[in-house]
């Protein structure tokens, strides 16, 4: 399989502080790649890298996609704009639902706006509220328009930063849900950081764990979970690793 | 007295220089505190604090600079606009541009950080994210419009030094109340006086309800 992402000797320092270092990394066409992990290990800040919204202090990320390449910290806004990144904490604009959605076209001076972006809400099931402001809108309506606003640019690389964190089941799985449901229908690989484990196992082809900023170890998900090989990745999915 | 031509022309003229100066400081002052807002360079804060003191310029310096500037042994004397239009408009622009900075930039700075950061990783290019962190802030840009027209409208000491006060050429509705004032004639200063402040009144409702509209705006 292809690959989207090729990390070498990446090293993150804001000043002295060391936050991300990691020897090599692969990230594989079409998989979702779960990134693992306690609070503050570094999974955000490698997130942000590959999303080319931070230039790394140290090593090369190099993002491949149709044949077209960039490399941090500036690749061409063509290849930005094959990426759409998802916050743990949704930044909306203070304008209607539709016209958040609708923001990313806009960039990219798309047609049809209204039609796809209707159609995206109706995904997201937030059709009703498609005129609301968003101050209006509970934390799980906030992120899934802030989910939609990402999907209807139909991204060939979706990065999620904890995009379930404090929600509630019933919005946890529908965006569970959504993510599955872009893989398998558009092909796009994603990148999920997540805190946890049990959606890492639905979600994951691949997971990795991040440690101290460091990654320990990363495989194929039932290898990951049924036969980790480091002794930090055993304590993290018993849940002794203490964080 | 009545709404005469003599009348209509100072308020007209008035409103000449204001929205003059206006849109000048505007020009110039949104795109230097949205770039102040947004860039990181040394001795950014010293430059921040010096916006921040030119918010407060004392007009009656700013219009004295611009005649020594403008008169015919200055730098800019072969202008030629000493007494003129063009000179009360620049020293409103100088009074009011320190004043458009510094709202604009705490306005752009008011807006949620991580916005910038969520518009580019959804493709957004520098300008475009700009451009939506310009409309996130323009409730704050509208006050500092409305605030700037305040400050130019009601200013006389640097209109009068710069102005002359000249019937038919340089007086505006300030000038002319000091003018009725001193000649004694109170009634005919407190009607411009109240000209001055319906003037004022009615281009705020004005920007206010522009303000109101955006805010309702669902773009």
């Amino acid at each position: 399989m292809k690959a989207v992402y090729t990390v070498a000797n990446l090293k993150q320092r804001y000043g002295e502080r060391q936050v991300l270092d990691i020897p090599e990394l692969t990230v594989r066409e079409g998989e979702i790649l779960t990134l693992v992990g306690p609070s503050g290990a570094g999974k955000s800040t490698l997130l942000r890298l590959l999303a080319f919204l931070e230039p790394p202090t140290e090593g090369s990320i190099r993002l491949t996609i149709n044949g077209d390449a960039g490399e941090a910290p500036q690749i061409p806004v063509s290849l930005q704009r094959q990426l759409a990144m998802v916050f743990q904490r949704p930044v909306l604009q203070s304008r209607s639902v539709r016209a958040n959605v609708a923001c990313g076209l806009h960039f990219r001076r798309e047609g049809d706006i209204r039609r796809r972006v209707d159609a995206e809400l109706e995904r997201v099931k937030l059709t009703h509220l498609a005129d609301a402001h968003p101050r209006t809108l509970s934390g799980g309506e906030m992120q899934r328009v802030a989910l939609a606003r990402a999907l209807v640019i139909r991204p060939r690389v979706l990065l999620l930063d904890e995009p379930t964190a404090n929600l509630d089941p019933h919005n946890v799985g529908l965006i569970e849900q959504l993510v599955r449901e872009q893989q398998e229908r558009f092909g796009t690989t994603i990148i999920l950081v997540t805190h946890n484990i049990f959606q890492a196992k639905r979600l994951a082809d691949r997971v990795a764990l991040i440690y101290e900023n460091h990654l320990i170890e990363m495989a194929d998900a039932p290898h990951f979970f049924d036969q980790p090989q480091d002794v930090r990745t055993r304590g993290f999915i018993s849940g002794q690793l203490v964080y | 007295m009545s709404l005469d031509p003599l009348v209509l022309e100072i308020v007209l003229r008035s409103l000449h220089v204001t929205v003059g100066a206006l849109i000048f400081s505007t020009v110039i002052g949104v795109p230097v505190g949205t770039w102040f807002a947004l860039t990181h360079f040394p001795g950014k804060r010293i430059f921040t604090a010096f916006i921040y003191t030119g918010m407060g310029l004392p007009p009656v310096v700013v219009g004295l600079v611009v005649y020594l500037l403008l008169s015919r042994a200055g730098p800019l004397g072969s202008l030629d606009w000493l007494f003129k239009i063009e000179a009360m408009i620049l020293a409103q622009t100088i009074i009011a541009t320190p004043l458009i900075i510094g709202v604009t930039l705490s306005s752009v700075l008011s807006v949620e950080p991580d916005l910038r950061r969520q518009l580019r990783a959804l493709g957004a290019t520098r300008w475009q994210t700009t451009l939506s962190v310009l409309y996130e802030a323009r409730f704050g840009l509208i006050v500092g419009l409305v605030a700037g027209f305040g400050s130019i409208i009601s200013e006389v000491g640097a209109v009068m030094l710069v102005g002359g006060n000249i019937e038919g050429r340089t007086r505006v509705l300030t000038t002319a109340v000091v003018l009725e004032t001193r000649r004694g004639a109170f009634d005919l200063a407190l009607a411009f006086g109240i000209i001055l402040l319906l003037v004022a009144l009615l281009t705020n409702a004005v920007l206010v309800g522009l303000q109101g509209r955006s805010g309702r705006s669902t773009p």
